[in-house]
């Protein structure tokens, strides 16, 4: 199995060609948009739905149902607004930005036509705000569909009046989480809600919301186009379509790609990367969906397949596809140390057990990756872990925990050798 | 936090920057961004704001720029929020620079991917030119910072400068790059590796080969 070119929704993934209108509509986009508007919110839904398309920013959860939450007949006072989150800082994640400066039509049509699905009012597009010659060209490209009557009033002439607005951030990891996000927006300080209410009932401005994934967005119009039997056709059950995968780290050629969901971890990294750096037994783990899924041990990802539940299989999970590979060179304790320093700097600072937690998972994990340490010590972080995993508002909790409790499960020996070793060396000293 | 930048002095700062307005430009961007946000939510502009507000600081000072505590005010005042409320994003945020920054904002990615990649190369090359962690060199032209992931992890390692990123970088090119940037040039941005154009594999893609040539359309073979 192998995905051919003319079933690459993101053509122009490489830049090569212009991003702008015209050679995108060369490309196909913005192809009778308003004939596809005309089939109906319910039936745009309906096609979403049956198409198995799962939310493409980490959770996975089923877009088209998402949009089924949003109210169906919104009042005049409490208008519906759709999120598009693109503010990518997973570490590992860099599909969102490819999509903003090489294809950003494709994400503009998708805004259109997936706000008119969830009768939305009008598209916030939230773009990280380090992201900087990529909101240019994104700025561009939505004037550039004002300018050409595609939003707006009677957007693409369809009767239908939807606008489209891009929001920078300023460099904060948590506004990716939607209601940090729809904080963010608001003009405070990116901290998350409590849910509920859910977005869906009360999020941007107190007004029903969708937040969405670029990913998620840019690929409706070409559903929509060539209908969710093609696009179902790719993929295991329950982990349909295409999908950007991003490979970071220890391979030959680094790169991100468009592949069918599903497919085998070894032959993704051979068909597009050229390999593991020093060949396949030089591999030593994968994070396999961005930092903050569990690594991976390489005898268990080798054939794996990439989708959700092949992923959560081997106890991790997809998240943004975004593989970062480590070769035997690599001194795991720190690569995992270093995730953790990037969640202590990322914590919002709102829930105790991620604030303090984070520094203090980061500060015995510098000593871990020293040696300096006890070894009573390994079982007292993985307690800690667990203590923070769960208890607070959002997610990055989590994530700050899920990687430390994948090294310890995976990586105990080698954590344990260094403390021994530094141990002798005491010893030897006194 | 003991990496928290100082705060310059209060006088010191009011009387350079109490009397900072827009420029007549940056007067219609700042209400080009309001209008982008429902009435009476003009709160919403905060965040655009204050990077104009940095922007026009930065062309003031010749620098990446800063925000004063003044020019927080005047942005809070134009958006009718508390001083306090605007000054929580500045802090919160670490894009906006609350200290005086140099010409270049040297923003090294030194997470994970970039790590794998030889990020600490890159960080020998700055500090092989005097440069260390939070401070600017006296000549005022660099100011090195190590951020956290920037979002280009297949290109890594990476640095951002200023508006610029710069990316498949390693220790000789990133000593070129400062080269240029010290002796006033432009270097090229984006990849420094001659065998990428941007994020498809070294060498060429293993997809979609007739985009590189021609701005092809595949919906004849759909």
């Amino acid at each position: 199995m192998s995905l051919a070119d003319k079933d690459r929704i993101f053509t122009n993934l490489y830049g090569f060609q212009p991003w702008n209108l015209k050679a995108a509509q060369a490309r196909g986009d913005w192809d009778k948009t308003k004939d596809l508007m005309k089939r109906g919110q319910d039936a745009i839904i309906e096609e979403i739905k049956a198409s198995g398309l799962r939310g493409r920013g980490g959770a996975g959860f089923p877009t088209g149902l998402k949009w089924s939450f949003m109210p169906k007949e919104p009042r005049a006072d409490r208008p519906s607004f759709l999120v598009i989150n693109a503010d990518e800082s997973e570490p590992g994640s860099c599909k969102d930005r490819e999509i903003i400066r090489h294809d950003p039509h494709k994400l503009i049509e998708g805004a259109l036509i997936a706000g008119f699905a969830m009768r939305a009012r009008a598209a916030y597009i939230y773009i990280r705000g380090e992201f900087i010659r990529e909101a240019e060209t994104l700025f561009a490209a939505v004037q550039e569909a004002y300018d050409a009557g595609l939003l707006g009033k009677n957007a693409a002439k369809s009767g239908y009046d939807f606008d489209v607005f891009v929001h920078r951030g300023a460099g904060a990891y948590i506004c990716g989480e939607e209601t940090a996000m729809i904080e963010s927006l608001e003009g405070k300080k990116g901290q998350p809600r409590l849910k509920p209410p859910f977005p869906a009932g009360a999020g941007l401005y107190g007004c029903p919301t969708t937040v969405n994934n670029v990913e998620s967005i840019a690929v409706v119009p070409t559903i929509l186009r060539r209908g969710a039997p093609w696009f179902a056709s790719f993929g295991r059950e329950n982990n349909k379509g295409t999908k950007l995968f991003q490979i970071s780290g220890h391979v030959n050629k680094p790169c991100v790609v468009e592949e069918e969901m599903s497919i085998p971890f070894r032959e993704l990294i051979d068909k597009h990367c050229g390999g593991i750096r020093g060949g396949w037994d030089n591999l030593l783990a994968v994070i396999p969906g961005g930092s903050s899924v569990p690594l991976v041990p390489a005898a268990e990802i080798m054939d794996c397949p990439m989708d959700f539940d092949g992923l959560k299989a081997v106890g991790s999970g997809l998240g943004t596809a975004a593989a970062i590979v480590m070769d035997k060179s690599t001194d795991v304790v720190q690569a995992i140390s270093r995730i953790s320093y990037f969640y202590k700097h990322e914590s919002c600072g709102q829930c105790t057990p991620c604030r303090e937690g984070t520094g203090w998972m980061w500060r015995v994990m510098e000593r871990l990756r020293t040696g300096d340490a006890d070894i009573s010590e390994i079982d007292t972080l993985y307690d800690v872990t667990k203590q923070v995993e769960g208890h607070t508002i959002c997610a990055l909790g989590d994530a700050a925990a899920w990687p430390i409790q994948g090294l310890i499960k995976h990586f105990r020996p080698e954590i344990e050798r260094r403390i021994r070793e530094n141990g002798s060396v005491l010893e030897a000293a006194e | 936090m003991a990496d928290a930048p100082q705060i310059p002095d209060e006088a010191e700062t009011r009387a350079r920057w109490g009397a900072f307005a827009w420029t007549a430009e940056n007067a219609e961007k700042a209400k080009a961004v309001i209008a982008r946000y429902p009435a009476g939510r003009q709160r919403s502009a905060v965040m655009p704001l204050l990077d104009l507000a940095q922007r026009q600081v930065g062309a003031e000072t010749q620098t990446q720029g800063w925000l004063p505590v003044p020019v927080i005010e005047y942005v809070a005042a134009q958006l009718d929020m508390p001083f306090i409320r605007a000054y929580e994003v500045a802090t919160f945020y670490t894009m906006y620079n609350l200290a005086p920054v140099g010409r270049y904002h040297v923003q090294v990615c030194g997470t994970t991917p970039c790590l794998l990649r030889g990020s600490d190369d890159v960080m020998a090359a700055c500090k092989n030119r005097g440069m260390m962690k939070g401070k600017t060199t006296p000549d005022g032209l660099f100011t090195l910072t190590e951020v956290e992931c920037m979002g280009t992890c297949t290109n890594a390692p990476m640095v951002q400068i200023n508006d610029d990123n710069y990316e498949d970088l390693d220790f000789d090119s990133m000593s070129r790059i400062l080269d240029d940037l010290a002796a006033g040039k432009q270097p090229k941005t984006g990849t420094q590796n001659p065998q990428r154009h941007t994020s498809e594999p070294e060498g060429g893609p293993t997809t979609l080969k007739e985009m590189v040539k021609a701005n092809h359309d595949y919906r004849s073979e759909w």
